[in-house]
């Protein structure tokens, strides 16, 4: 067995455990704290496959992004979660029936996959060109418009979540910057001659 | 058995910059107060060994020798873990940090993406130990470095994209060896880049929580920040992921804008020289402006701080990649 099967039986052990982990931790924080080992285990096996700038995009857009604030939801979040197992245990038969359902399903449509013999079986490194490059090739070449589109999509998104969120309540002492940048000496220090023993009226 | 060889060869070279790279940190924390200390025209440590030189040995051990103490509400595994995630990340960054022509542990095709997950990564220490500590102050001062570190990541993101299309490519060997050019220190990626340059060193400062954006251990806010319910060994560790981390940080300064460990100039004597020691040289020329950041520069508010990184630095790192992308297509630099 060589060190690179070694380490492919041990990401792929370790993305399974933990994302079992993730569904059956009893602490919330600990469910997404295991998520998030999944991820990273999960950019180890891109790393093993060759596809070493997908693993890095991986864990700095999920990992280091999108992660972090999943985990800042859950910790302000003070969900009681006996009470959710509750209510889950009695939804049992049910979410269990279709999870057998999908189960089946996929394997299945796995087991009689099968890879037409005329297709060319592609590799995430083609000859003499680095896996990134070969990436922006096809990226912003061939699928241009594609990418454009899911560039709109993200935004679209983006200033949605901005609407919904986006409240001007009164009320509200803001900063100005420009305003505090602008101050001079001349406009914010008074110098006064203060005759001995009597002190100055506060304004 | 060929199997094993390669592994316990990297096992040995991890080991060699492990050592090095420990007994380095401690002068350079050394290094840190005394000139901290100079500036404020204090001695600084200067009583273990002569002029201090093993006082950060003396720490360490007495660090190591307290007693842990874990608080009756915290969440024990993920409040050991925090400071082992901090301090093992931190290390971790330097796998791929080349210190002259070759010399790294892995050269990876990616290492700069590999750095910037690394150190974005590095935000999990801190919120781990805030929240497992289950005291308000870590609590508050998680909060805040996670939203001050994934702000600056952006800019630091951006500005790692414009020095990638001037040198094109992502490895940290090919982006040193693409700025070796007949002008010497001229041909850097300092004087084209030079805005970009600045907004990396101060969006540095901010990703290591280091003064003027230490607001997460603002102790007049926050008495010692996510580490207030720390003692001894796992204090020791986050002490030392955050030091590994600005040295990490002034590594990348100098691979990316500084010309690693090429001589200033390609004339006889310097190109003698070990390339070691040229980059351990302008690695301590960043570590010094550091320490002077933080002896002279007054604590950030928190608004002017996410001001600064969202308001000002995107925009403008926004704008730098979009003008040297288009410099470098139409003026012909172009990277093949």
């Amino acid at each position: 067995m060589s060190v690179a099967t070694a380490f492919f039986y041990l990401f792929s052990f370790i993305t399974i455990a933990s994302a079992a982990m993730v569904i059956l931790g009893r602490n919330p924080v600990h469910s997404v704290l295991f998520l998030i080992l999944a991820f990273v285990s999960a950019a180890g096996l891109f790393v093993l496959a060759g596809a070493e700038f997908l693993a890095m995009l991986l864990v700095v857009v999920y990992v280091g992004a999108v992660m972090v604030l999943f985990l800042f939801v859950v910790m302000m979040l003070d969900v009681d979660f006996a009470e959710l197992q509750k209510s889950m245990r009695r939804y049992l038969p049910v979410s269990g029936l279709i999870g057998l359902v999908v189960l089946v399903e996929l394997v299945l449509v796995v087991g009689s996959w099968t890879v037409a013999p005329q297709a060319v079986l592609s590799t995430p490194t083609p000859d003499g060109m680095s896996n990134t490059a070969a990436l922006g090739q096809v990226l912003y070449t061939q699928y241009a418009y594609l990418f454009q589109a899911a560039g709109l999509v993200l935004l679209t998104a983006m200033i949605g979540a901005i609407v919904l969120t986006l409240q001007h309540r009164p009320n509200v002492k803001r900063q100005n910057i420009s305003a505090q940048n602008a101050r001079t000496r001349a406009g914010a220090i008074e110098n006064k001659q203060v005759p001995s023993r009597t002190g100055v009226p506060v304004p | 058995m060929e199997t094993l060889l390669p592994l316990l060869l990297i096992i040995g070279k991890s080991l060699l910059l492990l050592i090095l790279g420990l007994t380095a940190i401690a002068y350079y924390l050394l290094a840190d107060r005394k000139i901290w200390a100079a500036v404020m025209l204090r001695k600084g440590p200067n009583v273990v060994g002569p002029w201090g030189i093993w006082q950060s040995f003396a720490d360490m051990i007495k660090f190591m020798v307290k007693e842990p103490i874990i608080p009756d509400g915290a969440n024990k595994g993920v409040f050991m873990m925090a400071p082992l995630v901090t301090a093992a990340l931190a290390l971790s960054a330097w796998a791929v940090i080349p210190v002259n022509d070759g010399w790294a542990i892995a050269n990876l095709n990616v290492g700069v993406l590999y750095i910037f997950a690394i150190s974005s990564l590095g935000v999990y220490g801190i919120i781990m130990g805030g929240w497992a500590s289950n005291s308000k102050y870590p609590f508050l001062s998680a909060l805040r470095s996670a939203a001050q570190m994934v702000s600056y990541e952006v800019s630091i993101g951006f500005v790692i994209i414009t020095v990638l299309l001037c040198a094109g490519s992502l490895n940290l060997n090919d982006i040193v060896k693409a700025q070796d050019t007949q002008w010497g220190m001229l041909g850097w990626y300092w004087l084209p880049l030079f805005p970009m340059f600045v907004i990396f060193f101060i969006s540095a400062l901010a990703e290591t929580n280091r003064p003027p954006f230490d607001l997460v251990e603002a102790e007049s806010e926050l008495v010692a920040g996510f580490m207030v319910e720390y003692s001894s060994s796992p204090y020791l560790l986050f002490m030392l992921g955050e030091y590994v981390a600005i040295i990490t940080m002034c590594a990348l300064l100098v691979i990316l804008f500084c010309g690693g460990w090429l001589p200033p100039a390609n004339i006889w004597p310097l190109t003698e020289v070990p390339g070691v020691i040229w980059f351990v040289l302008k690695l301590t020329w960043f570590f010094f402006l550091f320490a002077m950041v933080k002896a002279f520069v007054p604590r950030y508010r928190y608004d002017q701080l996410m001001r600064l990184g969202w308001k000002v630095f995107l925009p403008l790192s926004l704008a730098a990649v979009i003008v040297v992308a288009g410099v470098l297509q139409f003026a012909g630099f172009a990277a093949q």
